[in-house]
């Protein structure tokens, strides 16, 4: 497959095409470059996409006003090539790019910007961006000035700014708005979708799809990038996603050279492959994950079984949960279970994002003395068991035993449960590790409410603080110790709250950054979330892709895919 | 006579094996549950008899290992210093036979630990984790075992002696079972069973399970060794002079089928050992961090250990003597109770 001439540009008819000149190596046009995914993507809909598989797809065939670059961090200038914002903050002036066409051929315009905004916000669709463009109570007002100039305006000021554009895939008005006026939104842009009838500003389209084998999707001859030359992106010809059942497959896969590239790598397989030379494999630093083991605080009140709710008394004295965070052993948790390619944790904002994380934040090593005297403060004592070990007490005399959940198919976490649980035998508390498959467990967690304790993970998608608001806010649904409040069950938390409340409509980072870091303070002392690490993020490529630098925002490896080219031709022929 | 003779042999092997994994606590050099964190996927160990520096010692000695250089799992010897091997020093606590507490240990080294078969992820080692583990499974199969023979003895004496409506529901009942795929069943049973159980109650909750499902042969064969016996002579004579069914069944009919059970027996504990890790291996027998051999080999689901870290095979096959122990156990009771039919039957034609 040779590569055809680079630029099929299509003619220019009456506007010129104002196109995104990007820095950096230039590569060679054509090629196809073959990627596995865990799974298969549920849908193309951006509207209705949830999962990070279909997440994963869409980004590749998808384009926003404003993007997050994921090196730096900051946005920068997508299909809006400017942005103004008025001097009190509440409207956003966006100049849009001119001549540009979706990738089936159709002219884009402000009218699809409209017609994005309209439908993501119309409560019918259930968008799954619809939370984020709700600010202070009111949906974001939308309205076009010309062809190409929109203007936002929001009800209160906002912190996260332009950020909120980023990632809000703009849509083809030409194709959805029949469906959307039929109200059938949601059932279109399944992955049997025919390819002349799906559209985006994206780099790559449809090409076809196999079902739960392979999505094949090709370059879009009209993409609105350009490299430092002058070639238009994408350099890649295809772009292929195969499906495959779980991670072992996905590095099975790639040392079978079947795939080009790998991404979201666990540390141990990332070693195993690192011992082959024929692939560059990257380390891009820890990122944007935390995991964490959280107590169950909810007051669900006649609900709790007498059993549960003997053992949230000692869940909800402070002392208890900072001995535990006191024992456990943040930097065996790296080396054991990240094989040392993670960094330990102790708040809710990940290290590797560098702008947010509050470094005054105090890192107290592991130590045992001052869990024991946190915990005789609190009123529990220590008896001598059978066989000469120490089992810690409450003050009524009964033992201190409790489980904790984790999800069945994720080894690491499973790993770190088993860690925390030698841990915490040294305190003379008995733990149980119980493995569950994850729907169950999240069941447990937000609706039932029958666990004592849980290690999870969630893992932020900016580095935006705000994209973790749901796991601040009392009334968030991931607010996982006592998701969903009505009213904050505690003073810290309704303090919390304000805090988060107040950052929304701060206007310059400095205050947010002030007020974030307060929350963060909060919550290191009350620890209703004893955070435990954060790994790298890791990826690996064979040596003949060009433009690999993974990142440590998802998505970890395309974040940049109009710029991954393949070095040589050979390369392909054999496939 | 030579039937005789191979079958004390692999009683006197088994009973060996056996000896090792009772005493584990003994045999094992460590805390099967303790973790070594600096060592996570320690090799195993060689045992030196001369140092770096070209000396003979006189007792064989160990070398730490330590990280390489800047890598996670790659460990180097240290030839600073030889830490000799000791027999017969204290240690972890346990407790021998599961009450005496003790602290001797057989092997060990005063200043290092010594890892014979390397340490797992968590540093913990390996070689007492199999012995230790061994105990779980070997109990499992045992008692499991037992159990299965107990059911298919009843029902198969029930079905063979009484005959008739009884003999009809327990046999085709035993067919159902006999064609049902026993391993799914064993995991349709155990995913209905809570999750979140102690060790013990786990433990006992298998042997339940595995002893439950398997009894459907035994009990056939059981029956058929019954319907015979209850028309022998002697057994008739013996109603004849007005013996109970209860005596009966104790005192002539019963005891014929011991050849049938013990074979079966020899059978069915590997079998069962067996049931047991495939339990364990899918992470539904007894919990972390206790050791089972199903458990020991669970590790191996990854990808990254079966290709980075060889000795956590090497459970897989110390294992091994274990079963050919049983099998040439089993073959031998069969030939064994061969011959003794055969003698009868002479014996019968004489009279």
């Amino acid at each position: 497959m040779l590569g055809h001439a680079v630029d099929a540009a299509p003619q220019q008819e009456s506007t010129r095409e104002e196109l995104l000149v990007l820095p950096g190596e230039v590569g060679r046009s054509g090629g196809r470059l073959v990627v596995s995914l865990r799974g298969e993507p549920k849908t193309l809909n951006p509207l209705i996409a949830a999962d990070t598989r279909s997440r994963e797809v869409i980004g590749v065939m998808q384009a926003d006003l404003v993007h997050i670059n994921r090196t730096t961090q900051l946005t920068e200038p997508a299909l809006a090539k400017s942005w103004k914002i008025s001097p009190d903050g509440l409207e956003y002036t966006l100049i849009l790019r001119q001549g540009l066409r979706f990738s089936d051929g159709q002219p884009f315009d402000a009218d699809d910007v409209l017609f994005t905004f309209q439908v993501c916000l119309d409560e019918k669709v259930h968008a799954s961006q619809r939370d984020l463009l709700i600010v202070g109570g009111k949906p974001i007002a939308v309205r076009k000035v010309n062809a190409h100039t929109v203007v936002f305006r929001l009800e209160k000021t906002y912190g996260v700014g332009e950020r909120l554009f980023d990632g809000l895939a703009i849509l083809p008005r030409h194709l959805l708005e029949k469906p959307y006026k039929e109200g059938k939104l949601g059932q279109i842009g399944t992955l049997a979708t025919p390819a002349n009838q799906w559209a985006g500003l994206g780099p790559f389209r449809l090409k076809e799809y196999a079902a739960g084998q392979r999505l094949v999707l090709e370059r879009n001859p009209y993409f609105w990038k350009t490299d430092a030359q002058g070639n238009r992106l994408p350099y890649l010809d295809e772009l292929v996603f195969l499906s495959v059942p779980n991670a072992d497959a996905q590095v099975l896969k790639f040392q079978s050279g079947e795939t080009d590239v790998i991404s979201q790598l666990g540390a141990e397989n990332f070693s195993v492959l690192s011992r082959q030379h024929s692939y560059t494999m990257a380390d891009a630093g820890p990122g944007l994950e935390y995991n964490f083991l959280f107590f169950n605080l909810n007051d669900a009140g006649e609900k709790t079984s007498p059993e549960t709710q003997r053992k949230q008394r000692w869940f909800r004295e402070v002392k208890f949960r900072q001995a535990v965070s006191a024992t456990v052993d943040r930097e065996a948790i790296v080396r054991l279970v990240y094989q040392g390619r993670g960094v330990p944790l102790w708040g809710l904002v990940a290290p590797g994002n560098h702008r947010w994380a509050n470094e005054k934040l105090a890192h107290s090593p592991r130590s045992l003395e001052r869990a024991r005297e946190l915990l005789k403060e609190a009123g529990f004592s220590w008896s001598i068991g059978p066989d000469g070990e120490s089992l810690l007490q409450d003050s009524d005399g009964k033992p201190v035993e409790f489980s904790i959940l984790t999800s069945s198919s994720n080894a690491d976490r499973a790993k770190m449960a088993a860690l925390i649980q030698d841990d915490l035998k040294q305190l003379g508390m008995r733990v149980q590790v119980v493995p569950l498959e994850f729907r169950s467990l999240l069941d447990r967690v937000t609706q039932t409410k029958e666990y004592d304790a849980c290690v999870m993970g969630i893992a932020s998608y900016d580095a935006d603080p705000n994209s973790d608001i749901n796991v601040w806010l009392s009334s968030g649904g991931t607010h996982l110790w006592n998701p969903s409040q009505a009213h904050p069950a505690t003073s810290w938390e309704a303090e919390i709250d304000r805090l988060i409340e107040e950052q929304m409509s701060a206007r310059t980072f400095g205050q947010r950054k002030n007020l974030y870091d307060r929350a963060q303070e909060i919550l290191a002392g009350y620890q209703p979330m004893i955070f435990l690490a954060s790994p790298d993020i890791l990826a690996g490529a064979k040596n003949s892709v060009g433009n690999f630098h993974p990142a440590v925002l998802e998505p970890y490896v395309f974040w940049n895919v109009e710029q991954i080219y393949l070095k040589s031709a050979r390369e392909n022929v054999t496939r | 006579m030579r039937a005789r003779r191979t079958f004390a042999r692999w009683l006197v092997a088994l009973g060996l094996l056996h000896g090792i994994v009772v005493f584990a606590g003994f045999f094992a050099p460590y805390d099967p549950v303790e973790q070594d964190r600096k060592s996570p996927y320690l090799p195993p160990m060689r045992f030196h008899l001369v140092d770096a520096h070209g000396h003979l010692h006189m007792r064989p000695f160990v070398y730490s290992l330590r990280l390489r250089e800047g890598s996670f799992d790659q460990y180097e010897e240290d030839p600073a210093q030889p830490h000799p091997v000791k027999l017969f020093l204290r240690g972890a606590r346990y407790r021998l036979l599961g009450f005496l507490p003790c602290q001797m240990h057989f092997f060990g080294a005063e200043s290092a630990r010594i890892y014979l078969l390397g340490s797992d992820a968590y540093g913990r080692d390996q070689f007492s984790r199999f012995l230790v583990g061994g105990q779980v499974s070997l109990a499992a199969g045992l008692l499991g075992a037992g159990l299965t023979l107990l059911i298919g003895l009843c029902v198969g004496a029930m079905a063979g002696y009484y005959g008739g409506w009884r003999d009809n529901v327990l046999m085709r009942l035993a067919e159902l079972f006999l064609a049902l795929p026993w391993l799914y069943l064993l995991f349709a049973l155990r995913a209905f069973l809570p999750l979140a159980v102690g060790p013990l109650e786990a433990f006992f909750l298998i042997i339940a399970v595995i002893g439950a499902v398997g009894w459907a042969r035994p009990a056939r064969l059981v029956r058929g060794v019954v319907l015979s016996a209850k028309e022998r002579d002697f057994v008739r004579a013996a109603r004849g002079f007005g013996a109970t069914n209860r005596y009966l069944l104790r005192r002539h009919i019963l005891p014929e089928t011991s050849s049938v059970l013990l074979t079966q027996a020899a059978i069915l504990i590997p079998q069962y050992v067996l049931a047991e890790m495939a339990l364990s291996f899918l992470g539904l027998g007894v919990p972390e961090p206790l050791p089972s051999w199903g458990n020991l080999l669970s590790s191996l689901q990854q990808y990254s250990v079966l290709v980075s870290y060889w000795w956590m095979y090497l459970p897989s096959l110390i294992m091994v003597p274990f079963f050919l122990g049983y099998l040439g156990l089993a073959s031998s009771l069969q030939e064994r109770g061969e011959a003794y039919k055969i003698d009868r039957r002479n014996l019968g034609t004489l009279t």
